[in-house]
C-alpha cells in the first residue's frame, strides 16, 4: 500500500461523507458544505492519481494537479454564488427559512 | 513509519469532514469545514503537490470559510433530514465503489508527467504546475478566469435595484475592535509581501497567481474588517479595469500568440516568461479583487442619487 493510495482511499471516504452532507442536511448550508466535502474528496482522488503519475523527475503528475488548482476556483465560485443567493433568500423571506 | 502518518492524516480529514456534515449548528458545521480544509492541506502536501495545498488553504479553507461563516451567523440550526439510515447507506455504498474502483487503477499509473517535464524548458519557466497552467492548459485558466468574473456578476445581481450601484454591507457592524485593527496594521504589509513573492517565486517554486491572489485578497479583507480602507463601490471604473485586466490580460496574449508565434495563447518565441509573467500579475490582481468583492456579497447601501 503506497501513500497515494492511502489517501486515495481518504478521497473516497470524503467523497462518501459529502454525499451523506448532501442527503441529510436539513438547510442549505449544510448541502453547500456537502458539496464542497464532496468535491474535496474527489479532488483528493485525482490527486492520489497525480502522485502515482510521478516520473521524469516531477514527484507528481503536474497536469492533474493543474486541473485540481482549477477546480478549486470554480467549487469556491459556486459556492460563493450559492452563499448569495441563500443569503437573498433568507432576506426575502425575512422569517430566516431558506426552504418551505 | 510515514505510512502511519498518511494513515492518520487520511482519517482525520475523513473525521473533519464527518463533523461538518454532521455538526447540528451552522456555525459548528462552518468551523469543522474549515478545519477539514488545512487538513486537506496538510494531505496535498503530502502528496508532493504544494500549490494545490497553499490553494486549498487559502481559497478552499480561508476565503471559502470566511463566506461561510458570514452565513451561518444568521441562520438557526435545522433539524436532519428523516431518512437519515437510508443516506447513510446510499453514502457508504458510493465510498465503498470510489474505494473499489481507486484500488483497480492500472499499473503502471499512465502520466503526462514525461511530456510536461519534456516541454517546460520551452516556456522558461521551472514550476511545472506554473507552466500548465499558464502555457500548455492555458486555455482552462482564461476560462476559469471568467468563471471568477461571472461569479461575481451572480453575486452582484442578487443586490436590490436602486442600490446596485453602491458599497457592500461591511463585514462588522459598528468600528473594528482594537486588537484587529491593529493585527491589520502589523500583518497586512508583511501579508502583502508574502503575497507577493508567492506571485514572484511561482514560476520555479510551489506558488503562482492563484495562491498569491488568494492571500492578497485576505489582506485586503484585513483592511477592511478593521476599518482601514473603505468600502469599494461597485460602479467604480478603475476597481472594474482591476477586475478585467486578468481574463482581457491572458485573451490580448492568447491573440498576440497568433500574430508571433502562429497558434492561439501561444507566447512569442524567447520572450515566454516575461510575457507569462506580466499576464500573471493581471491575473493575480484581478483574482485578489474578485475575491475580495465575492466575500463582500452584492452592494447593499448609499440609495443612487
Amino acid at each position: 500500500m503506497s501513500d497515494a493510495m492511502l489517501y486515495a482511499l481518504a478521497g473516497a471516504m470524503l467523497a462518501g461523507c459529502g454525499t451523506y452532507g448532501l442527503l441529510t442536511a436539513g438547510g442549505a448550508l449544510g448541502r453547500i458544505l456537502g458539496f464542497n466535502i464532496l468535491g474535496g474528496g474527489v479532488f483528493l482522488i485525482f490527486g492520489a492519481v497525480a502522485r502515482r503519475g510521478a516520473g521524469a523527475g516531477l514527484a507528481a503528475d503536474p497536469v492533474p494537479q493543474a486541473l485540481v488548482i482549477t477546480g478549486i476556483v470554480v467549487a469556491f465560485c459556486a459556492t460563493a454564488l450559492a452563499v448569495a443567493l441563500l443569503l437573498r433568500l433568507k432576506a426575502a423571506d425575512g422569517a430566516g427559512e431558506e426552504e418551505p | 513509519m510515514s505510512l502511519v502518518f498518511d494513515a492518520l492524516a487520511g482519517l482525520l480529514v475523513a473525521g473533519a469532514a464527518l463533523a461538518a456534515v454532521t455538526a447540528a449548528a451552522p456555525r459548528a458545521a462552518v468551523i469543522a469545514f474549515m478545519g477539514y480544509g488545512v487538513l486537506l492541506g496538510l494531505a496535498w502536501a503530502r502528496l508532493a503537490a504544494p500549490d494545490v495545498a497553499l490553494t486549498e488553504i487559502a481559497i478552499g479553507s480561508g476565503i471559502s470559510g470566511i463566506v461561510l461563516l458570514r452565513a451561518a451567523a444568521g441562520l438557526p440550526a435545522v433539524p436532519p433530514a428523516a431518512n437519515r439510515a437510508l443516506a447513510a447507506a446510499i453514502s457508504v455504498a458510493v465510498a465503498l465503489g470510489l474505494a473499489a474502483l481507486v484500488l483497480a487503477l492500472p499499473e503502471p499509473a499512465p502520466s503526462r508527467a514525461a511530456d510536461a517535464a519534456a516541454a517546460l524548458p520551452a516556456t522558461g519557466l521551472g514550476n511545472p504546475v506554473t507552466g500548465v497552467l499558464l502555457a500548455f492548459r492555458a486555455l482552462d485558466t482564461l476560462l476559469e478566469k471568467i468563471v471568477l468574473l461571472l461569479a461575481l456578476v451572480g453575486v452582484w445581481a442578487l443586490a436590490r435595484d436602486p442600490l446596485w450601484r453602491g458599497r457592500p454591507e461591511p463585514l462588522f457592524a459598528g468600528a473594528a475592535p482594537a486588537p484587529s485593527a491593529f493585527l491589520a496594521r502589523v500583518l497586512v504589509p508583511i501579508g502583502v509581501l508574502v503575497g507577493a513573492y508567492l506571485l514572484w517565486a511561482g514560476a520555479d517554486a510551489p506558488g503562482g497567481a492563484f495562491q498569491s491572489g488568494a492571500t492578497l485578497a485576505a489582506m485586503g479583507l484585513l483592511a477592511l474588517m478593521a476599518g482601514l480602507a473603505p468600502l469599494p463601490r461597485a460602479d467604480d471604473r478603475r476597481l472594474r479595469l482591476v477586475l478585467l485586466a486578468g481574463p482581457f490580460g491572458l485573451l490580448a496574449a492568447g491573440f498576440l500568440g497568433w500574430a508571433t508565434a502562429g497558434a492561439f495563447l501561444a507566447f512569442p518565441p524567447g520572450f515566454e516568461k516575461p510575457v507569462i509573467k506580466i499576464v500573471e500579475i493581471a491575473i493575480t490582481a484581478s483574482i485578489a479583487l474578485t475575491l475580495i468583492l465575492v466575500v463582500l456579497g452584492p452592494p447593499a447601501g448609499e440609495e443612487r442619487p
